[in-house]
């Protein structure tokens, strides 16, 4: 029975890891904009094409 | 912009949706209707960022505001104005965040964080969908804050900068500190609950006493953080009001907070037993969750506007016949500015150009523009539309003529100090009645027995403890505040609920609130029309923007337009077309030519000549709003009601017939007539007041509750405690009625849980409590009351009419 001692410990720093991860993300921002994510994810990464110039030129233009 | 010819089949612009006009600008196989659209996709597809227009149909709708003035960002140059504006700078890199409101869909979030495609010096841009915020990063030595807004407002996004701005950063809305409490005290509650189920099945026996002792000392350990941390805000609460010399809600619990918390140390140290630590961790998990319930917050709105939020930052100034643009705040009386079409002016001013037309809408609700002659006096807040004018400043910004109502002392008072919540008188006088039972049940005992005298007098403090009685107005009032936002109308905080239910004086502004310029009354004066002029007209009318156009148009409803091709509109003035070797003007007395115009009009007259004959005029009246008499009607029986206009009286007549008899009508209100008329009411009576413009903003703060009415919530709305859309006006007496039966529930739930106190105080009394019966007792008469409060409130919404299938 006395490993129930040890399982305890176990069992409580897990949940407290837990606890500390919530406290991180909360703190950092994670649940502050809950809606746009939804549509970034849907977002696709197209390959882009190699005009790099043309894009710097048509910055000079603006 | 709008299609002149009918007889070519309508192209929809490629970048915004709209019909393309007829000089149709064509890249490759798409079609613009202006240059503005066409520009922004050539930008677009020069970066390869077409994208833009597959995740949507024409994204680039909503996103017309053309005013393409190079040096309108001149003063982002300012170093003074760009340190106040970003976020944070170092030598390399600057963060700022600007507030976008045209951002309406997936394609603007994908474009606007891939800014850093067509900008080489944007290093990270991210979107906030909701609060329509962009939070971009870039190198300021590869660009400036200038030519970034230039680059967003060149495709579309111009971002909003306003005097507020400078001012101060906004705070958070959410309160992050009640979720970090709330998630600790779950935590322990939580672990609690498992250390503590043996005791509670009796299992307790089976237990190596090994065992027994260490969940009571984990529990205590776990219990720890529930009374430091998440409670703290209870002791400061409390102690605050008893400084004075008050009792508010959170005393009683902090009394039960103590008592469990020290009669459990006691049991578990000195006599080795189990104690309530379980029960304080779901005490305080409940209560926060109540908390963060009645939190709702709406974050999109803001309900603290004052006048610093719709001023420009900057304005254009003449020095020797030389444009400046200046800050504001650089601004003196006796400047001469300049201020262009759909520029809002600063400050209050005299006309130096011959003629303004001045849209009061931010201020008055009527959106026509009104006609101003040289040398007379525009107020701040009033829009130019037209031709740029001249003007001299009479008075600074801040100290205007509705600026002057933000400095008045009402602007410094909180609301929500006004009234006593119903939950802190019953409070005072449940505190006492606990205090008393407890001590004398401690007399009463401490002759027999002084360890049971002790043992009651904690039971009684613990299980009279108000956790059923703190609930329930969070969790009624949240969810009442959940159910009006669900019907588009959005409280500033859970205390005006309950200022709400206490109202017995409505007070409505007229222009805006009761009348909506939506339903104009539309009528034609002259020789009659023929079916030719009628195209005519509404041809004139449909290419114009202006408002009475509008009108007119919809007045003339399905009629074939005539095409034209030479079509002029000169802004504030008129349209005039060249139609069969004829001149064809609509528009006011002068440029018409129109000779006799009626005296005293009851609204706004818009005259057609042809060649100079006189034909006719249009008359337009705003007419009200849908359902205003039926509301009015239905209001009338259990309220006093009152109507403030800023006209003049001559409507009197036509709307006593259409709004009822009872009503007390005051024409000729200024803004800080109104405020007077507020204050001289609330003397006798409590007050709501529904108004829209800025002319109502005073007096929508010093009424009891003040409703400001928007057609677009997150448009432009004067401060309030409460912002409600347009669309649901007529739903006023339910969520009046609504107001007033969440404060019945809060009794009734009251009521529920003095039966519990008193069940579990009599038996705490006789020295009966077991912790068992202690254990079932607390839980059940928090979640009953939460359950209650719940289950009623849906049900009067439902049967108001207020509760709307979740789907939508």
């Amino acid at each position: 029975m006395e490993v129930i001692f040890l399982l305890i410990g176990i069992s409580l720093l897990l949940a407290s890891t837990f606890l500390y991860l919530f406290f991180r993300a909360m703190k950092g921002g994670q649940f502050d904009d809950n809606y746009t994510p939804s549509v970034r994810i849907l977002f696709e990464n197209k390959p882009k094409k190699s005009n790099k110039n043309q894009s710097i030129k048509s910055n000079s233009n603006e | 912009m709008n299609p002149t010819n009918f007889l070519s089949t309508p192209t929809k612009c490629y970048h915004c949706g709209e019909n393309c006009g007829n000089d149709n600008l064509i890249v490759g196989d798409k079609e613009f209707c202006c240059q503005g659209c066409q520009l922004v996709y050539e930008v677009l597809s020069e970066n390869n960022l077409c994208s833009y227009y597959e995740l949507e149909n024409h994204p680039g709708e909503s996103q017309k505001l053309k005013n393409g003035l190079s040096n309108r960002f001149d003063y982002l140059d300012d170093l003074e104005t760009q340190l106040k504006l970003v976020d944070f700078q170092n030598e390399t890199e600057s963060h700022i965040t600007f507030y976008i409101p045209l951002i309406h869909c997936a394609s603007c979030i994908w474009l606007l964080e891939n800014l850093y495609q067509i900008l080489s010096g944007v290093v990270f841009s991210r979107v906030d969908f909701l609060k329509k915020q962009v939070q971009i990063k870039f190198q300021q030595d590869k660009i400036s804050l200038k030519e970034l807004v230039n680059l967003l407002s060149a495709i579309g996004y111009e971002p909003k900068i306003n005097l507020s701005n400078l001012e101060e950063k906004k705070a958070k809305t959410v309160d992050k500190g009640l979720i970090l409490r709330l998630a600790v005290a779950g935590f322990c509650f939580g672990n609690m609950m498992l250390f503590s189920i043996p005791e509670y099945f009796s299992e307790v026996q089976f237990l190596d006493k090994n065992f027994r002792g260490l969940f009571n000392y984990l529990n205590l350990v776990l219990a720890l953080p529930v009374v430091f941390y998440s409670a703290s805000g209870y002791y400061r609460s409390a102690f605050n009001s008893l400084k004075q010399r008050r009792i508010n809600m959170d005393v009683p619990i902090v009394l039960g907070i103590l008592a469990l918390f020290f009669y459990s140390l006691w049991e578990v140290v000195g006599m080795n037993q189990t104690g309530y630590f379980d029960s304080l961790g779901g005490l305080l998990f409940f209560l926060l969750l109540g908390k963060l319930y009645q939190q709702k917050t709406f974050a999109t709105l803001e309900f603290d506007r004052d006048y610093k939020s719709y001023f420009p930052i900057a304005v254009t100034k003449m020095v020797k016949n030389q444009e400046l643009v200046v800050p504001i705040s650089k601004l003196e009386v006796g400047d001469v500015i300049q201020v262009r079409n759909e520029e809002l002016v600063p400050a209050d001013s005299i006309l130096l150009s011959d003629q303004a037309s001045i849209d009061y809408s931010f201020v008055t609700g009527e959106e026509v523009p009104v006609s101003i002659k040289k040398g007379a006096v525009i107020y701040a807040g009033g829009r130019q539309k037209g031709a740029p004018v001249f003007l001299t400043i009479q008075k600074l910004p801040s100290q205007g003529y509705l600026t002057d109502l933000w400095n008045h002392e009402t602007f410094e008072t909180d609301k929500s100090q006004l009234l006593e919540p119903l939950s802190a008188k019953i409070s005072g006088v449940f505190t006492w009645m606990v205090l008393a039972s407890a001590f004398g049940s401690f007399l009463f005992w401490s002759f027999s027995d002084l360890s049971l005298a002790v043992k009651v007098f904690a039971s009684v403090l613990i299980v009279a403890c108000p956790c059923a009685l703190a609930m329930s107005t969070p969790f009624t009032l949240g969810n009442t505040l959940r159910i009006f936002g669900k019907n588009k109308f959005y409280l500033k905080n859970a205390s005006v609920v309950e200022r709400m239910a206490l109202i017995d004086a409505i007070v409505f502004d007229k222009t805006g609130t009761l009348t909506d310029p939506k339903h104009a009354k539309v009528s034609y004066h002259g020789i009659p029309l023929s079916e030719e002029t009628k195209g005519l007209v509404k041809s004139m009318v449909s290419y114009s923007t202006h408002p009475l156009s509008n009108r007119i148009n919809y007045w003339l409803g399905a009629i074939m337009p005539i095409p034209i091709t030479e079509i002029f509109e000169i802004k504030g003035e008129g349209i005039e077309v060249f139609y069969i070797g004829q001149v064809v003007r609509l528009g006011n007395p002068e440029f018409t030519g129109f000779k006799n115009p009626p005296t005293n009009p009851t609204g706004n007259l818009v005259f057609l000549t042809i060649q100079g004959l006189e034909i006719g005029y249009f008359h337009i009246e705003s007419g009200l709003r849908d359902g205003v008499t039926q509301l009015t009607s239905e209001l009338s029986d259990s309220y006093e009601l009152h109507v403030l206009s800023g006209d003049h009286a001559h409507e009197q007549e036509a709307l006593t017939k259409q709004l009822g008899e009872n009503i007390e009508f005051n024409f000729n209100q200024n803004p800080q007539d109104k405020l007077s008329y507020l204050k001289k009411l609330n003397l006798t009576s409590q007050t709501l007041m529904v108004g829209d413009g800025l002319n109502d903003a005073g007096a929508l703060q010093e009424s009891t509750v003040g409703i400001a009415i928007s057609d677009q919530v997150s448009h432009f709305s004067p401060a309030s405690d409460a912002i409600l859309d347009a669309s649901s006006f007529q739903k006023i007496p339910a969520f009046l009625s609504f107001a007033k039966s969440s404060r019945d529930i809060i009794k009734a739930s009251f009521v529920l849980s003095f039966l519990y106190n008193i069940v579990g105080i009599s038996l705490a009394v006789n020295g009966l409590l077991s912790p068992v019966v202690c254990a079932i007792l607390m839980p059940l008469s928090s979640i009953s009351v939460v359950i209650f409060t719940t289950l009623a409130t849906n049900l009067l919404a439902y049967r108001k009419g207020l509760l709307i299938q979740k789907t939508t």
